[in-house]
């Protein structure tokens, strides 16, 4: 016998219920532990360098004006393109004066020494980053142990982030930058044309055990890498001996490269 | 009925059906023969246990989704190493653990990819090792 109209609408109605839902298979699926687990130490490498919250101390009265060693070394180790035209740069750390580092603390009758003064800048990692806050796609996003990181797979470079940045510490790839690469690094990818890149405080390098390439370059001992929030770390040892400041903390991000001048 | 323009309107028909239908009658009867991969690179030929990270059918089904949850778990979750289904511990890297093996991209990967139609575009950033040798 043919359904009435009413078993008709209730079947269909359960129907559609059971379509609505996921596969039964599926929820199994994710209710089983995944077996493909985080285990400590790759084989064969160094355990991973941890942090509550990674910090760096630019002591930048030990840079010399002539000295390029951790920007050579950073250039190097990210296969960071050196392309000569302005307008396309690409840098993960560079050097700039006084007056354009701390604009708002720069006046006409500073010491000499400080004015002339070259300071190495970097990407903030900042507590409160705005380039995360705009990011349409979430390509750049705050670990938990405040590494500021750019996911260059879901890069669209809408340059947004450009933009929001207050340190300039972002660069677009107007160009495809493996040309302009002096040396190509095997081990480490290089970005594209259309992405945006930065700084990424060596987080390759820690996942090996190993401090960042800057710091490890530094002959000087100029900077000094660590967790702030550890009151035994390199980092706070100098930080409470000295007198630090960040860049253009009154805007609010946060900043986590200390400068002591 | 009358149909004016008759031999212009037919041939065009003609014309427009073998344009349309050209991609299924032109390759057949012809057999592609299929791509042919090469697996022993000096890496490989090195190894005691001659095994992938997981089994052949798996890798050759599902390389692309590990790729990608590997991508993932590395950038994102700061997780660098990979426990195949046997227990063994990989470190999780496309030019780190892959390539380290089959260092013959244009014999292995692109033989397949070539075949298949396919373009990965992981080739835009991550660095081919024939290329730097």
């Amino acid at each position: 016998m043919a359904p009435t109209r009413r078993e008709f609408l209730i079947i269909a109605g359960i129907s559609a219920i059971g379509a609505a839902c996921p596969p039964l298979s599926r929820i199994i699926a994710k209710e089983t532990p995944s077996r493909g687990t985080h285990l400590p130490g790759a084989p064969g490498s160094a355990p991973a360098l941890t942090a509550k919250r990674w910090a760096m101390v630019v002591d930048a009265s030990k840079c010399s004006s002539d000295c390029k060693d951790c920007m050579t070394a950073c250039h190097e180790a990210h296969n960071v393109p050196a392309i000569a035209n302005p307008n396309h740069e690409v840098k993960w750390i560079w050097p700039e004066r006084f007056e354009n580092v701390f604009r708002a603390e720069s006046h006409a009758h500073i010491q000499e020494t400080v004015r002339k003064q070259i300071i190495p800048v970097l990407c903030n990692h900042c507590d409160n980053p705005p380039c995360v806050r705009v990011c349409p796609t979430g390509a750049t996003f705050r670990r938990a142990d405040g590494i500021v990181m750019m996911d260059s797979h879901r890069c669209i470079g809408c340059k947004i982030c450009l933009a929001a940045c207050p340190f300039g510490a972002r660069s677009i790839n107007f160009v495809n930058p493996r040309p302009f690469i002096r040396k190509l690094k095997a081990d480490f990818p290089t970005r594209t044309k259309g992405v945006i890149e930065k700084c990424n405080f060596c987080e390759e390098r820690l996942a090996r055990g190993i401090l960042p390439a800057c710091v490890l370059a530094c002959e000087e001992k100029a900077l000094v890498f660590g967790d702030v929030e550890d009151p035994n770390s390199k980092v706070r040892q100098i930080l409470d001996k000295k007198f630090s400041i960040r860049r253009r903390a009154e805007l609010g991000t946060k900043p986590q490269v200390y400068y002591i001048l | 009925m009358k149909l004016y323009n008759r031999g212009i309107i037919i041939a065009g028909i003609v014309v427009f059906l073998a344009a349309v239908t050209f991609p299924f009658w032109y390759d057949r009867g012809k057999t592609i023969a299929p791509p042919a991969i090469e697996l022993d690179t000096p890496a490989i030929q090195k190894l005691a246990d001659k095994r992938c990270v997981e089994d052949t059918a798996f890798m050759r089904d599902n390389h692309m989704k590990l790729l990608a949850s590997w991508r993932e778990s590395v950038v994102r979750k700061n997780v660098h190493t990979y426990t195949s289904k046997d227990g063994r511990v990989f470190e999780m890297g496309l030019t780190g653990s892959c390539l380290k093996c089959h260092e013959n991209k244009s014999r292995f990967c692109d033989r397949c990819h070539d075949y298949a139609g396919v373009k990965p575009n992981c080739w835009n950033c991550h660095i081919n090792p024939e290329e730097v040798l």
